[in-house]
């Protein structure tokens, strides 16, 4: 019995000196590493898991460690919300979702609602969501595809000499038959109406390794530009039937997730001269947060995947996905208690009011990454950089300076998009006074 | 005109492609009567393993021919094939003698998803290369007769060539050998075919075999078009109206329906596409196979079946 009672006491005496452990901030991940797109779901994912790794590695979030979950889901859109909904509970609740996928986005965005997770689309989604007046739980950070079709026709015209000198063109969009390859098209009939030129659209069905008729198209209508939306093994495919049938690569752009490693290598020499849009960073092996990474977490023999591949260009958008929510959370605490774990409506809070300036992504180790980023209750997007990168055979190298979308065209489309998405839901848009509460 | 030629020549050489793959699903299904759902599977796995030990032989013994490479990793390739085709008699098919069909089909589904995914676990899930120097640029033939001529595809056209091979020969082997015929026998009755002494498990081994050979070089060409990679796998999907549309017990009827399938899908994509938005090939591809049935239940070359009552 005195034994029993001097084990308590010491337990007691051992809980008390111990440091108050802050809990965990469970971060759910929607991953794709089997099925037809896991060549580029991969990289994608390891970035992403590695990021949440590393900022473990420096303590967490002010002494918040990050835990995650991995949920297969093949980007299929109806096992992306099983993987949701298994996930959103765990670890104390899910405090940001990222799907990966614009399908698995339009299934979610009513639930993330009613679940109070936000929605974090980088670089993909619907691009209406951007106004966070009426979506207010999706966050399309960095850019939507109306920004990266926007920029591909700015450039196009640049390198033609000017907007004006766009009449009379024809622009052919090969796109993925998806809501994901749908998104632009709304875009560039406005671009086309404002400039006089023509869209030629041509869908290719899933998951897009039969394109002849598609090239044949191409060559019979012989637009002067292509733009590429397409995802996982179309892209190489369309690459390879644009050398089979002759039609210049350098006249081709492709969206962000047509411009990464895994869309060129297998074509070589045969992409050469082939261009994307990047959502503002391109490979970067030589950035800080890559060394960080390859320092702190795969030279320990954490890290998620190959090393070879840490910094190529999907290994970053992962990255960069990761930081944001990292960074919503940081934001978070900052108003709502250092050291603590957050809600998914505090984490909305923070990623409503991200303020990365310069110095501080060059202080993260993003410096030549990305520009900075600066969200408002009502602009869910933040920023709009965009460069074009061009493969070079071997490897992708920037090949424009800067551009941002043109808000003028763009903005008055998301109002319009977003306003018949409340009225059909039958939402009240959030004011700018309901917004500083 | 020229135009139309260039649609049709390319639907030709898709089908044949499709023909091939076909061909894997018609060889199992004539010698063990199985509808063989693994037959996609079958050729991502023998891709696979083609494009790495092309990349691994290298590495390993130091050659540096690319052709030499290449034949090793096609001998390898053809090795574990044979292995796969052995395991999946000794472990599945052995046991499920005179098992109802639908039993029979079930395990291929099975033996699918095995494939898939012990292929992705041990060589990998990314996208590998093959390179058998097929070229890739085009070539413009009759320009004195059209203008801008009429644009060939020289990798699809060497593909359709080599599949042409490859049929033919298997049609012959079917037809003229004691194997084939021994084959034939298997799958008309299982017992029957044992009662006159046919080795059912030799035979199943070896049509396995055959399949597992027909599967290496589709993975090649296909694999040589558009990278080694998970969507090799849905290929098959590509042939399933042909065999529906040519018979499941005919290689002619593969071949046929394959370079029909191949021309309408191509000819519906460009000409009706345009109308209802595009995106129609693979959807037509099965809308057509499914009008032939309407007239001719059996498909354009299978056997008409005739039951006792």
């Amino acid at each position: 019995m005195k034994v029993r009672k001097l084990m308590m006491a010491a337990a007691l005496a051992a809980t008390l000196s111990a440091p108050v452990m802050a809990a965990d901030q469970f971060f759910p991940v929607l991953v794709y590493r089997t099925g037809p797109y896991a060549p580029n779901g991969t990289p994608w994912a390891n970035g992403y898991v590695d990021y949440l790794k590393l900022v473990n590695a420096k303590g967490g979030i002010n002494g918040v460690k990050l835990t995650f979950e991995e949920c297969e889901f093949g980007y299929a859109t109806d096992r992306g919300v099983e993987c949701y909904e298994r996930l959103k509970g765990k670890g104390g609740g899910a405090t940001v979702v990222q799907p990966l996928s614009t399908g698995v986005t339009f299934a979610l965005t009513e639930k993330a609602a009613v679940d109070k997770i936000p929605l974090i689309t980088a670089g993909y989604g619907r691009s209406e969501s951007a106004n966070g007046a009426v979506f207010t739980w999706n966050f399309p950070l960095l850019g939507t595809y109306w920004v990266g079709a926007d920029v591909a026709i700015q450039h196009i015209a640049k390198k033609e000499g000017g907007l004006d000198k766009l009449k009379g063109k024809k622009i052919a969009l090969v796109y993925h038959d998806s809501p994901y390859g749908k998104e632009p098209i709304p875009l560039l009939q406005e671009r086309a109406k404002m400039h006089g030129f023509d869209v030629m659209l041509l869908p290719v069905a899933h998951p897009g390794v039969e394109q002849k008729a598609t090239w044949l198209q191409i060559r019979q209508n012989k637009p002067d530009y292509v733009l590429l939306w397409g995802w996982g093994v179309m892209n190489s495919t369309s690459l390879k039937e644009a050398q089979a049938t002759g039609y210049p690569r350098d006249k081709m752009y492709g969206i962000w997730w047509a411009g990464a490693e895994p869309d060129v290598k297998d074509v070589g020499e045969g992409a050469k001269g082939y261009n994307a849009m990047t959502l503002q960073h391109g490979a970067e092996p030589n950035s800080k947060v890559v060394k960080d990474t390859l320092a702190l977490v795969h030279a320990k023999g954490q890290g998620t995947g190959p090393k070879e591949e840490v910094g190529s260009v999907l290994y970053m958008r992962g990255v960069l996905s990761a930081m944001l929510g990292v960074e919503g959370v940081r934001k978070a605490q900052e108003r709502f208690g250092k050291g603590k774990t957050m809600t998914g409506e505090q984490v909305r809070w923070g990623l409503e009011n991200l303020n990365l300036d310069q110095k501080t992504l060059d202080g993260m180790g993003f410096a030549g990454v990305m520009r900075p980023v600066q969200t408002s209750c009502l602009d869910h997007m933040g920023s709009s950089w965009v460069r074009v990168h061009t493969w070079d055979g071997g490897k992708w190298n920037f090949s424009s300076d800067w551009y941002q979308a043109d808000d003028k065209v763009i903005r008055p489309m998301v109002m319009l998009a977003s306003g018949k998405y409340a009225e059909e839901k039958k939402l009240t848009p959030r004011t700018p006074e309901q917004c500083k509460q | 005109m020229a135009f139309f030629l260039e649609t049709l020549i390319g639907g030709l050489m898709a089908g044949m492609l499709y023909s091939l793959v076909a061909l894997g699903f018609v060889l199992i299904y004539k010698a063990s009567g199985v509808f063989n759902f693994a037959q996609g599977a079958l050729v991502l796995f023998a891709a696979l393993a083609m494009a790495r030990f092309s990349e691994w032989l290298p590495a390993w013994t130091g050659i540096e021919n690319p052709v030499l490479a290449n034949i090793g990793a096609f001998i390898v390739a053809g090795l574990i094939m044979f292995v796969v085709a052995w395991l999946i008699e000794r472990l599945v098919l052995r046991h499920l003698v005179n098992q109802e069909g639908a039993t029979l089909l079930m395990v291929t589904l099975g033996i699918a998803y095995l494939l898939e995914g012990i292929g992705q676990g041990f060589f990998g899930n990314d996208i590998y290369k093959i390179d058998v120097g097929m070229p890739k640029e085009p070539v413009l033939v009759l320009e004195n007769m059209f203008e801008g001529g009429i644009l060939i595809n020289k990798e699809d056209f060497i593909a359709a060539l080599i599949a042409a091979l490859l049929v033919g020969a298997l049609a012959l082997f079917f037809q003229k050998t004691a194997t084939g015929r021994a084959l034939r026998a298997v799958a008309d009755d299982h017992q029957a075919a044992q009662s006159i002494g046919i080795p059912l498990s030799r035979i199943w081994v070896i049509i396995w075999c055959v399949a597992g050979l027909v599967a290496l070089v589709a993975g090649i060409i296909w694999g040589s078009k558009l990278g080694v990679q998970f969507s090799l796998a849905t290929v098959a999907l590509r042939a399933l109206p042909v065999v529906i549309l040519g018979g499941l017990t005919s290689i002619p009827g593969a071949i046929v329906g394959g370079l029909i399938i191949g021309v309408g899908e191509k000819l519906s994509e460009v000409y009706l596409g345009p109308y209802v938005g595009g995106g129609i090939e693979i959807w037509f591809a099965y809308m057509l196979a499914l009008v032939f049935l309407l007239f001719r239940p059996q498909g354009l070359f299978g056997e008409k079946i005739i039951d006792r009552v």
